[in-house]
């Protein structure tokens, strides 16, 4: 209950709106289902990809990564993937750890890792379509 | 607050450890643990992909590791820890949407999931050993 105890005319919503656990709202809870749907058709796009680069040697490998629809492809399952693994790392850090440095310290890892592993692909994947 | 000392007094929730394990508990902790697992596995995508952007002597040693009795252990766990991961994340979205929460449905859910992923898994590599 607000100050005004129960005669609030405060709805439930506005009492609580921006008091999420850090702060914040439902953003994370949202954006973690949006990137979990995209990632059902993209995962099956990732999963074939892989399947017909098994067993081909560098240069058909890197004709295959290099195809636009391939490349645009694995750019949305790494856009993807890498957001919700972000977020999904976050949701275990903050069950798990408690303490303010090393809870702070790892998130920060966590940012870090997925941003370094995103652009690492995603510049690969660029590069590899762009012939360079 | 007249109803505080009745708070203090309420019992504390019994943890994981005090539960009997049952199928849905398991599937929840082994989405978690296939999350995490993900999580690191991404790092194999990134030496894929900066491998093949890399050069060709750097992409064959990348696939000779992959090819690797090891190599191949590896990326059988992750095939199913991502399909794992895949069919539970239909699970919850099938629950997010207000369905799937009977008695029967949730244990259905859990075995479609777990013989699912196993399934899908195999025919994946099946298919893959068949077209390369």
């Amino acid at each position: 209950m607000s100050a005004f105890g129960k005669f609030s005319i405060q709805t439930a919503y506005k009492r609580v709106h921006g008091l999420g656990s850090a702060g914040a709202g439902t953003e994370h809870f949202w954006r973690q289902r949006v990137t979990a749907v995209a990632l059902i058709p993209l995962t099956l796009v990732f999963v074939v990809v892989v399947i017909l680069a098994t067993g081909k040697d560098y240069d058909a490998a890197r004709r295959l990564l290099g195809n636009p629809f391939v490349a645009l492809s694995m750019l949305l399952f790494v856009g993807a993937g890498i957001s919700h693994m972000r977020i999904g790392m976050q949701v275990i850090i903050e069950d798990y750890v408690h303490e303010d440095v090393p809870k702070i310290a790892l998130l920060l890892l966590n940012t870090f890792f997925s941003i370094a592993c995103g652009l690492a692909c995603a510049y690969a994947i660029l590069k590899l379509s762009f012939g360079g | 607050m007249a109803d505080s000392q009745v708070r203090t007094q309420r019992p504390l929730s019994p943890h994981i450890q005090i539960f009997r394990p049952y199928l849905t508990m398991m599937m929840s902790i082994t989405h978690r643990i296939t999350g995490g697992a993900l999580y690191v596995g991404t790092l194999l995508l990134v030496v894929w992909l900066l491998a093949a952007a890399t050069g060709r002597s750097g992409y064959e040693h990348v696939q000779w590791f992959m090819g690797s009795i090891i190599g191949r252990l590896i990326l059988l766990g992750y095939t199913w820890a991502l399909i794992h991961h895949l069919i539970g994340g239909v699970r919850h979205l099938v629950w997010d949407v207000g369905l799937g929460f009977g008695p029967e449905a949730r244990e259905n859910m859990a075995r479609l999931n777990i013989i699912g992923s196993v399934v899908l898994t195999i025919l994946i590599w099946i298919v893959a050993y068949a077209v390369r």
